[in-house]
């Protein structure tokens, strides 16, 4: 039990260190913060962040 | 706040007091010892128990009385919580992230090329330099901006410095992307150079980068694990097929590429990248090399403590005279321009401001994140010094002193090499270039081909022994790829900060939704690199040797400027006599970057001055000694190195600029005169129901 406990927490901080859930939590963001408005599709919210990521020093020497 | 900084029980006291002589006696027996080898363990005890000791007791005394962390304020992150930028995200989250983004190649190479001092200095400065100046840079920074709704190191400048500042910092930190995307190209330069199997293995990668990003926008969008885990798979597939073509008789000749050759691709691809959408190459590419980088770091660390190799290098070598085959100049101050990542690194205070503190959830894990961060980066550096001198000192040198030091046919080499009273035979040398699939490994310089062949050494001994082939080309994958990475994400930003900067020139240039602007932009900021970039492929002396110390103090220099901003920032919060925590490593590297910029520039020496460098070329050139191979390449090298004098001199003089626009706004405040305000947002009381979930 402590073992598929301890799978289950690593594997979640896997997806979530690796941005792999990023859109989940955008998502759960947006129904709590905004409710009336339709969160954007999977496809919309990686091209945006991307972008963004990409617009700014991320990466050093 | 709640940080204890002394322990509490006894026993706890005896642990630390315990690990404190542990450390202290691994780094006396480093320094001390005499003696045929010395064993690398020794390294990693002195480094964890530094760095433990420090992170325990001087990250918790400068958090709790310096600044004064309040875990009750909200951060940026809870206030604008917006599910995208800014988000309160889980701290060992933030902290992957944040290593993920300083941990560049840097903290490789410069230890590597700093071994021809021998392991001592380079040790011991990326140790103490981290500890009192690099972990204490980013922690402090990160602080402010945290402070500050996140806001960048040139915005942070300008609020509080003034325009001096903010100019100074924004034209640096520009000048710092030109040097070190140059720089980096002549590593990729020198590392795949006829080598048909590097090459053939790097240009396959990009394929592979390219048909991640079409997955992950448009097959399964945003499946980050299971795309890069396809990524993976498939670069493996790489080194092995380039393995194969460096077999194939006829196809070998198709990738046998010269120095130019090799430069001309690196260019034309840093274009490419930096104009290209980035769903297309970079930000695919870049989840390979981060994975990549991790993996290959956590193995590292893991097959050092299972081999335990032995460390080969003497702890000090003749070359503290400055007479050293890799780069030319003193121990003092190169060696603290050569090791600048893993010790202190300007460039992380980009990432320490404006990016990391828009996912902090607390601000108590400001500590953490940017003491701990840099922290680790110091020990990618001292596994970078093991693999460097686990190998035969000869071997070394073989492999990282240029052609035009040492000679260009192998005898000659090996017989000056062996004269140092480091002997390396030529048969030794084609023995390990026969091991590691290459023609040769004399004078591959720029670090990486000899950190592959160190990490060659230790993965095939602890993960399987006939496979050193595999291995080297491996680490030289490995180390293309984040090269790359650097290299075209720095195009694109260096791209932006010229639009920005151009505008106060040329109105439409700062236009960055046009797509002509774009590509002219791109265009002049990869020329500007690929000046220095062609202009170190044409060296007969590797170049590398120019470039790295103009990069190193560059590096400085960016982090000159974000020290006198962290100091300026601590004196106005009226902790004066605080203010020493960054004014000492600010006051250090003032020090050594004006004596190398003072030294490159002036210096008598033509292996060293610039200009000594370029009239020594010119008044060979006009008495026509020089071979008609070097006459052809003069007249470029001395136009080169009179910019390049020009360049260091520029960054000494932008640095006191900044130190002196601090000073003048310290004096104002002493004499009660009016200075701009402390631009620190003000308190919001944190509520923890809001960022539940993501700081425990």
């Amino acid at each position: 039990m402590a073992i598929a406990n301890g799978l289950r927490q690593a594997w979640q901080y896997l997806r979530q260190v690796t941005g792999d859930d990023a859109y989940e939590r955008y998502v759960a963001h947006s129904r709590q913060a905004h409710p009336g408005e339709t969160p954007l599709t999977r496809q919309q919210y990686f091209r945006k962040r991307q972008e963004e990521k990409w617009s700014k020093v991320s990466r050093c020497c | 706040m709640t940080e204890r900084i002394m322990p509490k029980t006894i026993l706890a006291k005896l642990v630390w007091v315990g690990i404190s002589l542990l450390g202290a006696s691994a780094i006396g027996g480093i320094a001390i010892h005499q003696g045929e080898s010395i064993n690398a363990i020794w390294f990693v005890v002195a480094a964890a128990c530094t760095y433990l000791v420090a992170y325990r007791f001087y990250s918790a005394w400068i958090c709790a009385r310096v600044l004064v962390l309040d875990e009750t304020r909200a951060t940026p992150a809870e206030r604008f919580n917006n599910g995208r930028d800014f988000i309160p995200t889980n701290k060992w989250v933030v902290f992957g992230h944040h290593f993920a983004a300083i941990a560049g190649p840097g903290p490789l190479i410069g230890p590597t090329l700093a071994m021809q001092f021998g392991y001592l200095p380079g040790t011991i400065w990326i140790l103490v330099g981290a500890v009192l100046g690099g972990c204490v840079q980013d922690m402090v920074i990160m602080f402010c901006s945290t402070r500050r709704d996140g806001r960048s190191l040139g915005q942070m400048a300008r609020d509080e410095l003034g325009p001096v500042g903010g100019w100074a910092a924004m034209i640096g930190t520009m000048m710092i992307m030109i040097i070190l995307i140059a720089v980096l190209g002549l590593v990729i330069v020198n590392a795949m150079k006829h080598s048909p199997w590097a090459t053939a293995t790097v240009l396959g990668t990009i394929p592979v980068a390219m048909l991640i990003g079409v997955y992950m926008r448009g097959i399964r969008p945003g499946r980050v694990l299971e795309a890069s885990l396809i990524g993976i798979a498939l670069l493996i597939v790489c080194v092995i097929g380039g393995g194969w073509i460096d077999h194939n008789e006829q196809l070998r000749g198709m990738f046998d590429w010269s120095g130019e050759s090799v430069a001309w691709f690196v260019i034309i691809y840093g274009f490419a990248a930096a104009t290209l959408p980035v769903w297309l190459l970079l930000a695919p590419r870049d989840y390979l090399s981060t994975f990549l980088k991790l993996g290959v770091v956590f193995m590292l660390a893991v097959s050092i403590l299972v081999m335990a190799p032995e460390v080969k290098m003497p702890a000090l070598t003749q070359f503290i005279d400055g007479t050293g085959p890799i780069f030319k100049g003193t121990l003092f101050p190169f060696v603290f321009i050569t090791i600048a990542c893993g010790a202190i690194s300007g460039f992380h205070s980009l990432v320490s401001s404006g990016t990391t503190p828009k996912l902090l959830a607390n601000e108590r894990e400001i500590r953490m994140i940017g003491y701990g961060s840099m922290a680790l980066e110091s020990f990618v550096a001292i596994m970078a010094v093991i693999a460097a001198t686990v190998l035969d000192p000869g071997v070394y040198f073989a492999i990282n002193s240029p052609a035009g030091v040492v000679g260009k046919e192998a005898a000659a080499a090996v017989a000056t090499i062996s004269s140092w009273g480091f002997p390396v035979t030529v048969d030794q040398m084609e023995m390990l270039a026969k091991e590691m699939g290459e023609a040769t490994l004399f004078a591959r310089t720029g670090g990486a081909p000899s950190l592959a062949v160190g990490m060659a050494t230790i993965f095939s001994t602890t993960f399987g022994g006939s496979l050193l082939a595999m291995w080297y080309h491996f680490a030289i994958m490995f180390e293309v790829l984040f090269i790359l990475t650097t290299l075209d994400a720095g195009t694109r930003v260096g791209r932006f900060m010229l639009q920005d900067l151009g505008k106060h020139i040329w109105k439409p240039i700062g236009n960055v939704s046009s797509y002509p602007m774009t590509v002219l932009s791109s265009l002049i900021f990869v020329a500007a690199w690929g000046y220095f970039l062609w202009q170190g492929v044409k060296d007969p002396l590797g170049g590398v040797n120019i470039l790295w110390p103009l990069f190193g103090i560059s590096n400085q220099l960016l982090a000159g400027i974000a020290l006198s901003v962290a100091t300026g920032i601590l004196i106005k919060m009226g902790k004066l006599r605080f203010a020493w925590v960054t004014g000492l490593p600010l006051t250090w590297l003032a020090i050594i970057c004006t004596s190398a910029a003072v030294e490159k520039v002036f210096s008598a020496n033509p292996a060293i001055g610039f200009l000594a460098g370029a009239n020594d070329m010119a008044a060979k050139l006009a008495a026509g000694t020089l071979s008609p191979e070097r006459a052809a390449v003069a007249p470029q090298l001395i136009i080169g190195q009179r910019i390049d004098a020009a360049l260091a001199l520029f960054f000494a003089i932008i640095l006191w600029i900044v130190i002196a626009d601090m000073l003048r706004m310290t004096l104002r405040m002493r004499s009660g005169k009016p200075v701009l305000p402390l631009s620190e947002s003000g308190y919001i009381r944190s509520d923890p129901a809001l960022v539940a979930g993501t700081s425990h």
